[in-house]
Parts: structure tokens; sequence; C-alpha cells
């Protein structure tokens, strides 16, 4: 991996410790405490992820109404995507090493109506926190049975499920000795282009939650847990897979449901 | 409970990190209609941050009419026929920040407004997506009609209409600093 923030020929010379980088987001989180005002986004401008700093818009963002195209969403069917790439353990020959794992959730818009037949992609380290991208350097070993690749097509409960592997932390060159939270990237399409979205879901309990400035660039607490998982035994199976349920939530709609016939 | 009942706040978003492109990209993602088709056009541009300095891992989405102007809602955008025009498409940067769709250009999809590409902009670096518009020249009129377009100063306006090139149009976008595209932001999102 690279960040190019940095471009001193050491690095890490130039890098903050783990304890300057919790300073500068417990110093941001104040101050959003004292400000009152609840956020639901990362922010853009967050200076902790040092790859943020000049590719932020500088200008508040504009206010614009949806029109014409932007009221309504690509359409996607059954054959774009098939039915076993939801299953990220059977790409390959052999089975993918760690821990077997499902997650599945609903996918909904801001109203709470589910968004049917809609795309779902994924992407993930594997185990180790490798991914197979040329341009991952952690040491950590490539496994040959896995991509950490997968779409799906959520179901008229707006329901994905996908099956995979455990993804480990990974190291990465924000600072020195900086490491992600295991997390799943999901990218995602709802009924209008403006729902538009990618992000990452993470795993209950992680230790490295306060210490992961990409985390934390959502300043708000709760709706930073709102990208936790969560364990559910009734959909861990017998003897096969743990089980890890993720709703998510869409910005809000502008067709009213009379339009959506 | 990582989001209790009943609520609906949204979820937020993340970076598209670097690792995207074993999953995002595809065959054939860039190509709306095929480049040889006759009335093909290409839509490209860069993609540059404060410094002025390529981009070379964001990926670019386009969402657009048809010819007509119609809003069309068929499937096939990930295993394209060559002949079903679903209207999106994706699109990497390679190492010079560069991005390029083969399309056609759009209609209006209200008679008399000026025919615009929905742009959602994603890259490493970018802690949430961006969108914005690219409206099409060649037709001062409708531009200068357009309420997005009229409420913004020349310079800022100019960010938001592609320029013509003589295969297509060029639209790039700065993330940040000198000439900032106007990135938008919608009610209820």
């Amino acid at each position: 991996m690279t960040d190019t923030t940095i471009t001193t020929a050491d690095p890490d010379a130039a890098a903050a410790s783990q304890g300057a980088m919790n300073e500068e987001i417990a110093a941001i989180s104040a101050a959003y405490d004292r400000a009152g005002v609840v956020e639901t986004q990362p922010r853009l401008d967050y200076a902790p992820y040092r790859s943020s700093l000049l590719r932020h818009p500088t200008k508040d963002l504009h206010h614009a109404d949806p029109e014409g195209i932007e009221l309504w969403a690509p359409a996607f069917g059954h054959q774009d995507v098939g039915p076993l790439e939801a299953d990220l353990t059977i790409q390959r020959g052999g089975e993918p090493i760690g821990e077997r794992m499902v997650v599945t959730g609903r996918v909904l818009d801001g109203d709470g109506r589910p968004v049917r037949r809609q795309l779902v992609e994924v992407w993930q380290a594997n185990a180790g926190g490798r991914y197979i991208h040329k341009r991952d350097q952690h040491p950590a070993a490539i496994d040959p049975n896995f991509t950490g690749v997968g779409r799906c097509l959520t179901d008229d409960d707006g329901r994905y499920r996908f099956t995979t592997i455990k993804p480990g932390p990974y190291p990465w060159k924000n600072h020195r000795n900086a490491w992600r939270p295991a997390h799943i990237h999901f990218s995602l399409f709802g009924t209008e282009f403006t729902q538009r979205m990618v992000t990452q879901m993470y795993f209950p309990g992680d230790p490295l939650f306060a210490l992961d400035p990409i985390y934390q660039s959502i300043v708000d607490p709760r709706a930073r847990e709102r990208l936790v998982a969560t364990y559910d035994h009734d959909v861990t199976q017998h003897e096969w897979s743990t089980g890890y349920r993720w709703d998510i939530v869409l910005t809000g709609s502008h067709r009213t449901p009379l339009e959506d016939a | 409970m990582s989001r209790v009942p009943g609520d609906l706040a949204p979820t937020a978003g993340q970076t598209v990190g670097p690792f995207f492109h074993d999953a995002l990209p595809y065959p054939g993602d860039s190509e709306l209609v095929p480049p040889s088709r006759a009335d093909a056009v290409r839509f490209h541009g860069v993609v540059v941050d404060g410094a002025g300095a390529p981009v070379p891992d964001a990926l670019i989405e386009i969402w657009q009419a048809d010819a007509d102007g119609r809003i069309v809602q068929e499937p096939g955008s990930l295993r394209r026929d060559g002949f079903t025009f679903t209207g999106w498409g994706r699109s990497a940067t390679d190492a010079d920040g560069h991005y390029s769709f083969s399309t056609v250009r759009p209609g209006p999809t209200t008679p008399g407004t000026a025919p615009f590409v929905a742009v959602t902009v994603f890259a490493r670096g970018l802690l949430n997506r961006l969108f914005t518009r690219a409206y099409l020249p060649g037709d001062p009129e409708a531009l200068a009609a357009t309420p997005l377009l009229a409420g913004l100063e020349p310079d800022r306006r100019s960010s938001l209409v592609a320029v013509e090139e003589g295969n297509g149009f060029r639209f790039d976008i700065h993330l940040q600093g000198e000439g900032e595209t106007v990135f938008l932001r919608h009610p209820r999102h």
C-alpha cells in the first residue's frame, strides 16, 4: 500500500505516533461534542486521515434538488449477477483459510422501505489481513482460495446475504504503527441515484476502533456504531459458519411511493 | 446493538480505499455503447487533487438518459450485450488520473432543459462519495435557464459544464483548490 501525502525518504520519520494521532482525534471529537449538532456522515475534511488533506472539497456542498435522471437508479438483474457470486468461499479450488462467516441484513431507504432487487458489491482482506490487490504490500500470506470479492442482488425484502471469511486487521501508512480495524467494504445503490454510497462494515468490540482515523472520521459515536455488525446466533449455522447481521439505511428518497410503480 | 430497532438514520459512508480495483471495475464497465458505434461519443477527463496532481486511485460513475432523453431501466450493465443501453457505467482512473467512457450524448429528460450526465466520484482519501453534474455545452439558452447554473458565480459555473471536443466531451474534476468542482448536496441526504 502506498499513501503519498508523506513523501520523505523515510516515511516513518515524518509520521505521527499513534499517541499524537489519538490527540488529534480527541480534539476533533471534543469540538464536535461542544457544538451539539448531530452529524450522520463522515467529515470530508478530516486531517487525521492524511490522504484526505488534498482530496476534500474546501467549498460547501451546493444544495440542489434532484431532477431527471437523479430521481432514478440504474437497474440490475440476474443476467448481471450469478447466485454463486454471493459465496466468497467457493470461488477457487479449495477452502479458504479462516473463520467462515455469513453476513446478512436489509438495505432500506430513509423511510424504511426495502430496496428491492438492487446490486450490493463487497470486497475485503483475507483472514490474515491481506488483499489480493497488487498494491497491497503487507507481508501476510495471500490465500490462493480467496479473492475477497463478491456481489449479490437484494431480494424482495431488501435482504442481502454473503458467505465469506472473517477479514483480519492490517497495517497501513497513515501514521506510525497504524492498523485498520477488520472491515468489509460495501457498495450500495438505492432507488434513486442520490442514494449511491460506499461504506465499510466493522465487527463488534474491535480494539482498533479508537485508534483508526477512517472510522473516527464519523465524529458522531452513534453514527459510528451503525457501521458495526451484530453477532447473531440465529444466523450462525450448526457446524458450518458464524453469523453476523448488518442493516443498511440509505439516505432518504424523494420520489413518493406512488411514483415507484 | 449496532442499530436500535426503528432507527432509520442513514448509514455513514466511508472511503472506497485503495483496494477496490479487483471488486468494482469489470470488463466493459465504461462502455455504455461500443466505441465503434456511429453515435458513440467519448466522455472523459482527469481527476486532480488540491495540488493539481492527478488522482490515480479514483473511481468515476456516470448515469444518464439515452440520446432521446429517456431514462432507461434496463439491466445488463455488468454483462453488456453491446446493444442494450443501460445508462450507467464506471471507470477507474489510470496512473495519470484519467477516466474515460464511451457513451451517447444524452437528450434532455424534460424538453427545453439542459441535458446533463450525473457523476459520482469515489477515491482513496475521499471519505465519502461526491455527486456532481456534467452539463453538455451546445445550447446556451438552455444552460442559461438552468437554475442550478444560474445560481453560481461564473468561475464556479464553468466547473459543471463539459467541454466539447471533436469526438465527445471533456469533464475534468478538481477535488480541491483552483477551479474546484461544484459538488452537490441533496435535500434529505
